[in-house]
């Protein structure tokens, strides 16, 4: 317990920490003002006014629309003007009422239950940036400075170090990563209140919603995890950001060289993409290249649908590997 | 008395690209209860991969070591809040305050945080305690260190190069620290390089070479057993100083002519012999003094690392390194 003690007063005695989680929090507060500022609620005037000019556009383009089937019909078969006509008259588009949303004309308004999966989308990559830095610093700069080796000479069970180093890093990164999404989702859900529309918030959705939360808060604990293990593995908080480089350098090879050898999705190896789908659950992936697949001229593009659970188990199994190598190598190393 | 340290055929060889090299060549040690052992070897001889081993921070390929009578590194943790160590000047975290590094440590160890303050003040560090470690010179620092490991009240205190980088001032008051934790039942064990030092504080020694022990005992002992034996006899003055040595030397001694008046005298039997065997050609003796060796002259003379006019001894010749390669062995 001494141990969780010292490793929690460590980590917010570090100035880093600080400044990151206070640079998260202004960031998303601006984001938050900005979209309150850039909506406005619908007033009913608005409304009606809005439908109205839905009504009026979409009367005007049906009244064009069966102009030009006059022209056609009247055109006289073979004739110039019967040229710019489909033979068949009938196939002149016409339009249909549910084609003028009535949203179109409306003042920017905030609608929660179709634009706050992005807002948590974006809360959870800010927030897994911000534990991968914090991560990889909390146990960077304590080998690099030699601290480590000191904290070793008084609890020399490496791995009862280390991983009490990155339980407490977690514990209370998921901790301050509630408290902040709810906070988040509070916000959110009052400005739909003053600034938007808060139409069709049934409890599945509220539901759905903190499932989403809840995988970001996986995604952010992840990052962090990552973060520490691998400033860990390098001794130094710069390994972390190198290996960054490193990985983003393998990933373009590996889609590569998945495009060369002929596998059908290549995307699907693109590790960003596993957080995207994770988040949002599934992502079609289409292959255009159509070998032989085509139906009256056109092409149907074969695809391959990703979950997240897919995505999970992939994400993970990268994480224990170098999680893994990291408490091995802190077991085996000498520490000099 | 029981050994609080032991150390016996101790290897650790550091393989890296370039090759292996034996830091530590089948090493023992042996460090009695409530003494202050020296702990003595030239450049790379291997005192700081020793204590790192007995520390549990890098590992032996070989060799038994027991702290305080438990088996390392295997119970080490049962012991290690009884042992209090710095190893080769000590590096902290540099933003944090000496203050909160070391009750950081205190937490981590399970140590009241009320005695940080204690040694601070111990160390002389008590009205810097509130500034950044990054702001330290190398002897707060070092002074830091020493604090650290006093921290937990040890048993056994390990020590490597305590004095490095502390001023006249406090290289005496760690002396005088010492002897006071001497005194009040505990061990330490001290790697320096300052031999004056050395001789002064410490009851025993063992110096290492190239990865092995070549001597080890009390210091009185090891002066003694290293005692050249030499003698200087100053003669009267006009006496025939060559007719002396002479008469010396074919009694199978050496004799060195020194300044007028001077010999230097060795591998006779005794002091009684040279005034008998003048004395009987009638020539007197107006001095005769063993020349003491101090711990300086052994450990140069042992470890071959005397230097030598005209030649830059390179760090890893010394007496043992005629035998051994360096890299690639
Ligand atoms: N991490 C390492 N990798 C490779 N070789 C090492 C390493 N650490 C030490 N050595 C080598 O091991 C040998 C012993 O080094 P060690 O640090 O134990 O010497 P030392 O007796 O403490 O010397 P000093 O008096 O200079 O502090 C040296 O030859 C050194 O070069
Ligand atoms: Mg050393």
């Amino acid at each position: 317990m001494s141990l969780v003690r010292a490793e929690t007063r460590r980590l917010f005695r570090r100035r880093l920490t600080s400044v990151l989680l206070i640079g998260v929090v202004l960031v998303l507060a601006a984001f938050a003002a900005g979209t309150f500022a850039s909506n406005q609620k619908a007033t009913p005037a608005q409304v009606a006014a809005a439908k109205q000019e839905a009504m009026r556009q979409y009367q005007q383009a049906a009244a064009d629309a069966g102009v030009q089937k006059l022209r056609c019909q009247a055109a006289a078969p073979g004739s110039a003007e019967a040229a710019d006509f489909p033979p068949n008259c009938a196939d002149i588009y016409t339009p249909r009422p549910s084609e003028f949303d009535y949203a179109w004309f409306l003042p920017e308004t905030f609608d929660l239950r179709h634009e706050f999966p992005e807002m948590i989308a974006l809360f959870a990559l800010l927030m897994a940036a911000a534990a991968y830095l914090i991560g990889a610093t909390f146990v960077g700069a304590e080998w690099h400075s030699g601290a480590m080796m000191n904290l070793l000479l008084w609890r020399p069970q490496r791995l009862v170090v280390l991983g009490t180093k990155l339980g407490v890093f977690l514990g209370w990164l998921a901790g301050a990563t509630v408290l902040l999404g709810a906070a988040w989702a509070g916000t959110f859900r009052l400005i739909a209140e003053f600034r938007g529309d808060t139409g069709g918030m049934t409890s599945g959705v509220w539901q759905s919603f903190g499932l989403m939360g809840l995988r970001g808060l996986g995604l952010v604990l992840a990052a962090g995890a990552i973060g520490f293990a691998l400033a860990s593995l390098g001794r130094h908080t710069g390994m972390a950001l190198g290996a960054l480089i490193g990985l983003t350098a393998v990933q373009i090879g590996v889609y590569v060289l998945a495009g060369f050898s002929g596998l059908q999705f290549p995307e699907a190896y693109l590790v960003p993409l596993w957080g995207y789908v994770w988040l949002y659950q599934r992502e079609v992936l289409e292959d255009w290249s159509c070998d032989g697949v085509t139906t009256g001229g056109g092409c149907m593009p074969e695809t391959f649908t990703m979950t997240w659970q897919m995505a999970g188990v992939g994400s993970a199994v990268v994480l224990a590997v170098v999680v893994g190598a990291a408490m091995w190598a802190m077991r085996v190393r000498d520490v000099n | 008395m029981t050994p609080v340290l032991e150390i016996s055929g101790l290897r650790k060889t550091y393989r890296s690209r370039k090759g292996a090299r034996n830091a530590l060549d089948g090493f023992d040690m042996v460090v009695e209860a409530g003494q202050v052992h020296g702990f003595l070897g030239p450049n790379g001889s291997g005192k700081t991969t020793t204590l790192r081993t007995l520390l549990g921070l890098i590992q032996p390929d070989g060799g038994h070591m027991t702290l305080l009578g438990r088996e390392v590194p295997r119970h080490l943790p049962e012991v290690a809040g009884r042992v209090g160590a710095i190893v080769e000047s000590p590096q902290f975290f540099g933003r944090f305050t000496a203050e909160t590094t070391l009750s950081l440590l205190a937490d981590a160890g399970g140590v009241d945080r009320g005695r940080v303050p204690e040694v601070l003040d111990l160390v002389g560090l008590r009205d810097r305690a509130k500034e950044k470690v990054k702001t330290y010179s190398l002897g707060m620092k070092q002074r830091l260190a020493v604090a650290s490991a006093l921290l937990k009240k040890p048993t056994l205190l390990i020590l490597d190069e305590p004095a490095n980088g502390l001023d006249p001032g406090g290289i005496r008051e760690m002396r005088t620290l010492m002897r006071d934790l001497s005194a009040s039942g505990m061990t330490v064990l001290l790697s320096s390089h300052i031999l004056a030092e050395i001789q002064l504080i410490c009851d025993s020694v063992t110096i290492i070479s190239a990865g092995r022990r070549i001597t080890a005992g009390s210091v009185a002992e090891v002066l003694a057993r290293h005692d050249s034996g030499a003698v200087r006899v100053r003669l009267e003055p006009d006496t025939d100083q060559e007719e002396a040595a002479r008469i010396l030397r074919e009694a199978g001694a050496q004799v060195t002519v020194e300044t007028a008046g001077q010999l230097t005298v060795r591998d006779v039997t005794g002091p009684a012999q040279i005034t008998r065997l003048l004395a009987q050609r009638e020539i007197y003796l107006c001095e005769l003094t063993p020349i003491a060796a101090d711990l300086e002259d052994v450990f140069l003379e042992l470890t071959g690392t005397t230097p030598v006019e005209g030649h830059h001894r390179q760090v890893d010749e010394n007496a043992l390194a005629a035998s051994q390669d360096g890299w690639g062995r």
